[in-house]
């Protein structure tokens, strides 16, 4: 067993008297994925500038792939890459000149950081836009020169900060396949993210953060089984049908069933499997009920949330769109 | 993913000290391109300059130029002419650090900066990629500007000896301005309060012996005028350049350029610190 690449014991980190991380501890295994799950000002983003040396830490000890975050930052920094939430890229250059300015800082010498350069160009599909002003680069590739200027180096160790924020779901999965790519190489990766699904999709582990403490750290499928099912929203055209079907679909339901009465509603837990669903309807239609509206509501965010604090994170809803300062 | 030529960073392979230089090299690189990209800032530093020199000359100049000691009241615009090249050029230098201010406050606030200080590269390599960028660009718009003088009529005296020691002299008021306005530059909240303070720089040589004698001013001015970094600076161009006594100004000129330098540098390694890791 190799030592973590990633460790923090009992970090803790205030700004003025407002407790921001308070008493986190994490580990990161060589070769991994983890993923930081969170609201907006949960700080995630606290623990991403710590460990890459941006921000200070008020008290913990930290290590990243062997170097002490405090005493050696800049062992740190040869070792590590970050892609922030914003684009850390210089936008008065090229993609080629922005890389070719990461190849000299990590003093690739000339001919191996242009070679470095051109792959990486090709790999991104930046090829075409490479000798192309920035101002005239999508969100989406913008994103992709950013995380092949952290990998100039080949860091051993990788954060994305909310790497697929404010991209299209094309460029989301473009940038899933990237950081599946890196892991297959043998990176590790500690990313955060606002999405369930996303921590699904790429990590091995997830560390649920809530308002400075990791409230949850376990495997997709542990946190999975903290989470209730989805459900099945359905609504009616009068208090009637609804009053009918609350009645016939009672017994399906053992808890959880919410009616509203002013919209007409009904709430009904379910696996999400197309047999649970198929079974609703088929009741609703031997009672000759007519549907007016069905939706089906898969486990997010919120419900891990809900069920790991027994709060709403009502930033979740109302900003999930966001940006995390 | 194809395969990967680069070799895996490790701690063992921290960068040492000796790529400070080379960083440094890299940093003047892209400010060198972002000055070539976007030239509007490095116009303006020469264009400013060159209509106040038109201006003073052709405007201001006759009359002034009459009321300096011991000139024909005939030949005062040409005699101004040559009076106000070395406070022309002072304003010239002064006047670059309005950009370098803008420049390096744009850069701290670009995600570009958060990236270098995440990588193991000095920050005095950063900053002085700045620096050196800005003092080369002084000195070319400090050689077009005296370039338009001489067009116009301005006729120097000085030896190769002179002009050499006038060269170093720019330089290092150039220098000296550059690293002070990276400072500024730095403690600015926003870009567009970045230029406030540099501005006062340009202020500076008129209140000295740049335009008029100092003699010529009320006595708590003159005081003033007399002691300020850029009237030792404007006396030892003009002595270099038409031969007037020199005297204690060049030393005073130099130890107030190593002074300014200082200054400038302590302080922004301090707000480059201070902002880099909070």
């Amino acid at each position: 067993m190799t030592a973590p690449a990633i460790e923090i014991r009992g970090l803790r980190k205030a700004y003025c008297s407002q407790t921001v991380l308070d008493d986190v501890d994490l580990t990161v295994p060589t070769g991994t994925v983890t993923a930081l799950l969170g609201p907006n000002g949960a700080g995630k983003t606290t623990i991403v500038h710590i460990l890459s040396t941006l921000v200070r830490p008020d008290a913990g000890t930290l290590t990243v792939a062997g170097c002490d975050v405090r005493r050696d930052a800049n062992g740190v920094r040869a070792a590590i890459g970050l892609t922030g939430q914003f684009s850390a890229v210089d936008g008065l250059l090229t993609g080629e000149e922005n890389l070719l300015l990461m190849a000299r800082l990590r003093h690739l010498g000339d001919r191996r950081g242009k070679a470095r350069v051109a792959e990486l160009l090709d790999q991104f599909d930046l090829v075409d836009a490479a000798r192309k002003p920035l101002v005239t680069y999508s969100g989406g590739m913008k994103r992709r020169l950013d995380l092949a200027m952290t990998l100039v180096s080949t860091p051993s160790v990788i954060f994305l900060d909310e790497p697929t924020t404010g991209l299209d779901p094309r460029s989301r999965r473009t940038m899933w396949d990237i950081v599946r790519g890196l892991v297959a190489e043998g990176t590790t990766v500690l990313l955060t993210t606002q999405h369930l699904d996303e921590a699904d999709q790429l990590a091995d582990r997830i560390a649920v953060l809530d308002r400075g403490r990791i409230v949850a750290d376990g495997t997709p499928e542990e946190l999975k089984r903290l989470v209730p099912g989805g459900h099945i929203r359905l609504r009616f055209t009068d208090a009637a049908a609804l009053d009918t079907a609350a009645r016939l679909l009672d017994g399906s339901a053992r808890d959880g069933s919410a009616r509203d009465d002013a919209a007409l509603t009904l709430t009904v837990p379910s696996a999400g499997g197309v047999g649970a669903l198929r079974d609703v309807l088929g009741r609703l239609a031997s009672a000759d009920l007519e549907v007016d509206d069905l939706s089906i509501h898969t486990p997010d965010l919120d419900d891990v949330f809900f069920a790991l604090t027994g709060a709403q994170t009502s930033s979740v809803r109302a900003d999930s769109k966001g940006h995390e300062q | 993913m194809t395969t990967v030529t680069a070799p895996r960073t490790t701690a063992q392979g921290a960068q040492p000290r000796s790529h400070v230089v080379a960083d440094a090299v890299t940093m003047l690189r892209r400010n060198l391109l972002h000055m070539i990209r976007y030239p509007g800032l490095s116009v303006f530093t020469i264009v400013g300059p060159v209509v106040i020199l038109l201006m003073f000359v052709f405007v201001f100049g006759g009359t002034l130029g009459a009321g300096l000691p011991g000139v024909d009241p005939t030949a005062g615009r040409a005699a101004y002419l040559a009076y106000v090249i070395p406070g022309i050029l002072a304003i010239t230098i002064a006047g670059t650090a309005g950009g370098t201010a803008t420049t390096v406050s744009m850069d701290m606030t670009e995600g570009i900066t958060a990236r270098f200080r995440t990588m193991a590269i000095s920050r005095a390599a950063v900053l002085a990629g700045h620096v050196l960028g800005n003092t080369i660009q002084a000195l070319i718009a400090v050689a077009l500007v005296l370039g338009v003088g001489v067009l116009i009529g301005f006729r120097p005296t000085a030896t190769p000896m002179d002009w050499l020691g006038a060269a170093g002299l720019l330089t290092l008021l150039a220098f000296a301005i550059t690293w002070l306005a990276v400072g500024m530059g730095m403690q600015a909240k926003s870009v567009e309060t970045a230029s406030n303070l540099p501005l006062l720089l340009v202020l500076l040589p008129f209140l000295g012996s740049g335009f008029v004698p100092t003699e010529s001013m009320p006595a708590g001015l003159e005081w003033f005028a007399e002691y300020q970094p850029f009237t030792p600076v404007v006396e030892t161009l003009r002595g270099l350049l038409l031969g007037t006594p020199i005297g204690w100004s060049a030393v005073l000129a130099v130890g107030w350029c190593v002074a300014i330098t200082v200054i400038g540098y302590v302080w922004s390694m301090v707000i480059y610190e201070r902002k880099s890791v909070r």
